[in-house]
């Protein structure tokens, strides 16, 4: 490589040289809008937040229930069998503390974002969610944490009908 | 080639303008599961490789590969996507296959097109950015680039619009037959004449109408198949090849990707006349004129007489060299990606004696075509026999 | 295997934030020196495979079929594959198989991604890798993940942000000896630990930087490697896997689909005891964290164990395992699918004694490349022999 080539190509810019307009660019914005059909598994399971409960799917092969549910299990590969709610407590199984917003900007609060392993769902069986009403030099792995929801009538169906998790205070 | 490669089994949703009852992921899951059952084999314990063929905009997502694993069976397995059309997936399993490595590998390709509301503006954003997107950007819609297309070919070949209308009428026809197509219909080609000029000279029904769809293929080496006890049918050769990415600078009367990979498919499939031993064809067809345009390029009629053949029933069920039996593009619809696996698959039935109501007598050799549609340059080709 | 496959030539663009060149003219600038490296001319090449991730960085839907003119696809059989941040590593798989089938006899793997078309941060387009249903109106940052496993992998092991730290500090030195590289840098540990918090436990100097950039490479068959090198590197072991995509549902400490990928990889490399029989290792290194996950995850050392050999200077330019000699995605720059360059194509220099200044001691012969990608569930992981 370094042998052979005496020179490597490419031609360096600066954000400056782009700002003060040296460069030639073209700029678009594509238009793109999808409307997701979220099939039987997630459509009931949005309709559950919005009642304020959550549902697993239970396999009876490997006896795993799952959570988010799914009506196929991708480890027997079969159809799953039967509904299950779950609690709406869980355990931190890791977290984050986030100073950037989804553009990479900088935020001054910062989000506590982790994943959260429900009770009443088999091993590991976890969601993302937001943290809340713990400080962020409290915040620990294994925290035991209990939904916090929004009111009946504000909710959508939506993951986010679940404002966050706060720490359950055992 | 040393080694022999066959379909062992195949899976398929029926093909519609909207699903929404199952999400992307329960169509994939339906029509690998069919699949299976149709090779006999359980996935997690005896699929080697599995391949997926998507791209990231027609999905919504941006990388779609994460998206495939759980409804193909394919956790903690090799797994991959190719961002083309389903022949390239399965030309892929059956170059894993010829290494040695793999002996089962599964090949996936489907369409949730309904799910994209916005279809002709991320078609804009496949269009060159710097120097053709901006006409686009002014309001022409990408599919000129056909209607130009079918104008260059015409005026090459002496192709009129009243044999490019009965291609649409022949296989709205055939799709009568096909329980899976979504846009069968018995129409003459008056209508399709009288159909709304749309980008002229393609009018309405000249262009082949979206729908959603999986179909899934289970490919064997010669061995595997055997152990399965199957009767599979076998992939005899296989080309793929692209024209340019510049318009300014492409053949507009040729299709020279569908000339090439079907000169590379021939070539390992050591056929010299492919007249004489292909026995019916699936071609593309996602604008009327690209079945005319495609037959001649794939050396299956002289250049300039696709057009007088279809006049003359040639490519009809009962003619010398039946086209697109399954309906086509323009009569089972346009599943994107999925487009060239359901060719694939009309093959594959036809040849097992499996396709119904449309079943050709004494086939043996089939040949199924894709094009990757605007406003690309690029297909393959795959030829199966029994 | 049907054939046997050697690397006979290797190219690069340099790396950087932004780059005046065009996707396409950078794929022309690494596949020229790839083929001038090997004294060959774009007529000797038959099959080209596209390595490139999500479209929305250049801002091209279907950009695999934009770019096939500068990558050399020009009436071609060409076609891109795509597996995340698994793509750098996955694509020479690609072509590794199109030409150990027999399929074709010199194929031409490019690589490329040009990030800063994607504006007003590439971050933007990662916003679109999430599940639409779950995740996505949760409104997340990529970083968040990679954040969420750092601290998974930190709380098993009680790993150290000093112990991790020290692998940026490592492959940045190195990158000092890269002709291309975007952050070659002489750092402290306190530099890394100081710089700005992004994610915690994730700061600005545990991550790699988005980049433009190219890579190419030749891989041809043993029945014409004669006719262009007498320096050849084989590939000799080739793995790849996916895990579920229900992240959330995994434990995030040990990456098994990198394990699953390196076992079949050995396998078939016929290695039966990694940490001796390999002697140099380009690990997947976004962030610092991924090239201890990674190790661990290549079957180099135990759960646990890499942040013990990387502190005691084990896995330095000199040291008895070196990893990341190139300065890797952390130093040299971490275009998606380009750093091919820093993974496979440094492993290929590295063999064949061109790594220059980078060059690691001991004439090494046995060398191992992975990547890793989509939703932390890719590895794709090749075994390389001079």
């Amino acid at each position: 490589m370094t042998e052979n080539i005496k020179k490597f190509y490419g031609e360096e810019l600066s954000r400056k040289q782009i700002s003060d307009g040296k460069i030639t660019i073209v700029e678009h914005s594509p238009k793109v809008k999808y409307a997701w059909s979220c099939g039987e598994a997630m459509s009931r399971f949005l309709n559950e937040l919005k009642e304020g409960k959550l549902i697993g799917r239970k396999c009876n092969k490997c006896n795993r229930i799952l959570f988010p549910p799914r009506m196929f299990c991708e480890q027997c590969f079969k159809a799953t069998n039967e509904w299950v709610y779950i609690k709406d407590t869980g355990r931190i199984m890791t977290y984050s503390i986030s100073y950037v917003d989804t553009h990479a900007r900088r935020i001054k609060k910062p989000i506590l974002v982790g994943v959260i392993a429900m009770d009443g769902a088999s091993k590991n069986m976890g969601i993302m969610h937001y943290f809340d009403e713990v400080k962020s030099d409290k915040i620990k792995i294994d925290m035991r944490v209990k939904a916090v929801w929004k009111r009946k009538e504000e909710r959508e169906g939506a993951i986010t009908d679940i404002k966050y998790f706060k720490p359950l205070g055992e | 080639m040393s080694k022999k490669v066959g379909v062992v089994g195949v899976g398929y949703t029926g093909f519609s303008s909207v699903t929404p009852d199952v999400s992307w992921k329960e169509i994939m899951f339906q029509a690998a599961n069919r699949a299976y059952h149709d090779a006999g084999i359980d996935p997690r314990k005896d699929v080697d490789s599995f391949i997926t063929c998507a791209e990231d905009y027609w999905e919504g997502f941006s990388i779609f590969d994460e998206f495939v694993p759980d409804q193909l069976g394919s956790v903690l397995r090799p797994t991959c996507t190719v961002t083309a059309d389903g022949l390239y997936g399965l030309i892929n399993g059956y170059m894993q296959i010829l290494t040695g490595l793999m002996d089962i590998v599964v090949v996936e390709a489907h369409s949730k097109i309904s799910d994209l509301l916005t279809y002709n503006d991320v078609l804009s954003f496949a269009i060159d950015p710097v120097f053709n997107r901006p006409l686009i950007d002014l309001g022409a819609h990408p599919y000129y680039i056909a209607g130009m297309e079918m104008k260059r070919y015409m005026s090459e070949t002496g192709t009129t619009e009243e044999q490019c209308a009965e291609v649409v009428r022949k296989n709205k026809l055939n799709a009568m037959s096909n329980p899976s197509a979504g846009y069968e219909a018995k129409i003459n080609i008056e209508d399709v004449l009288s159909s709304e000029e749309l980008f002229a000279p393609l009018k309405r029904l000249d262009i082949s109408p979206l729908a959603d769809g999986c179909v899934v293929f289970v490919l064997a080496s010669e061995e595997a198949a055997k152990k399965l006890a199957h009767d599979p049918i076998w992939i005899k050769g296989v080309g793929w090849a692209s024209e340019t990415s510049w318009l300014e600078n492409k053949e507009w009367g040729r299709a020279v990707y569908a000339e090439l990979a079907s000169r590379q498919a021939y070539k390992m499939a050591n056929i010299t006349y492919p007249k004489k031993v292909i026995d019916f064809a699936e071609v593309d067809d996602k604008f009327s004129y690209k079945e005319l345009q495609h037959l001649e390029a794939l050396g299956l009629c002289r250049r300039g007489e696709a057009g007088k053949s279809v006049e003359e029933g040639a490519f009809d069920v009962d003619g010398v060299l039946p086209v697109n039996t399954s309906g086509g593009l323009l009569g089972v619809g346009n599943t994107l990606e999925a487009s060239g696996l359901q060719k694939g698959l009309e093959v594959v039935l036809q040849l097992r004696k499996d396709a119904g109501g449309r079943k050709l007598p004494d086939v043996e050799c089939g040949l199924a075509q894709s094009w990757r549609g605007v406003p690309t340059t690029s297909g393959a080709v795959a030829i199966f026999e029994v | 295997m049907v054939k046997d496959v050697a690397v006979i030539g290797a190219g690069m663009t340099i790396f950087r934030r932004r780059l005046k060149e065009t996707g396409k003219e950078m794929c022309f600038e690494a596949t020229k020196m790839a083929l001038d490296s090997a004294g060959m001319t774009l007529k000797d090449v038959d099959t080209v495979v596209m390595g490139s991730a999500p479209d929305a960085f250049d801002g091209i839907h279907m950009k695999g079929e934009n770019l096939l003119d500068g990558a050399g696809g020009y009436h071609k059989p060409y076609m891109r594959v795509f597996t995340g941040g698994g793509t750098g590593v996955f694509a020479p798989i690609a072509g590794w198989w199109h030409v150990a089938s027999g399929m074709s006899d010199v194929c031409l793997v490019v690589c490329e991604e040009k990030m800063s078309s994607c504006y007003p941060h590439p971050q933007s387009a990662f916003a679109h890798i999430w599940d639409p249903i779950i995740d996505r109106p949760l409104k997340p940052n990529l970083m968040w993940i990679f954040a969420m496993e750092m601290n998974r992998y930190m709380h098993a092991h009680n790993v150290s942000k000093e112990d991790i730290a020290l692998v940026a500090v490592k492959n940045k030195k190195n990158a000092l000896d890269h002709p291309c590289a975007q952050l070659g840098a002489n750092i402290t540990v306190d530099d890394v630990l100081n710089s700005e918090v992004i994610a915690w436990p994730v700061n600005l100097l545990d991550v790699s930087p988005p980049s433009d950039g190219a890579a190419a490479m030749l891989l041809v068959s043993e029945d014409v490697v004669s006719n262009h090198t007498d320096n050849p590197v084989w590939i000799e072991g080739v793995g790849w896997s996916i895990d579920s995509t229900m992240w959330t549902n995994r434990d995030l400490s040990f990456p098994q689909y990198v394990a699953k990928a390196a076992k079949m990889a050995y396998k078939m490399a016929r290695i039966d005891n990694p940490r001796r029989q390999i002697d140099v290792v380009e690990p997947y290194d976004p962030f610092d964290y991924k090239e201890l996950h990674h190790l661990e995850g290549l079957l180099l050392c135990d759960k646990g164990e890499a942040p013990v050999l990387t502190r005691e200077g084990v896995t330095q330019r000199d040291g008895d395992l070196p990893c990341c000699p190139s300065g890797g995605l952390l130093g040299v720059g971490n275009p998606i699918a380009a750093t091919m360059a820093v993974k496979t194509c440094e492993i290929y220099w590295q063999l064949s004694g061109q790594a220059g200044k980078r060059q690691v001691p001991g004439d090494p012969r046995t060398g191992v490349c992975q990547a890793w990608g989509d939703l932390m569930q890719y590895g794709s992981v090749m075994v390389m022999r001079s």
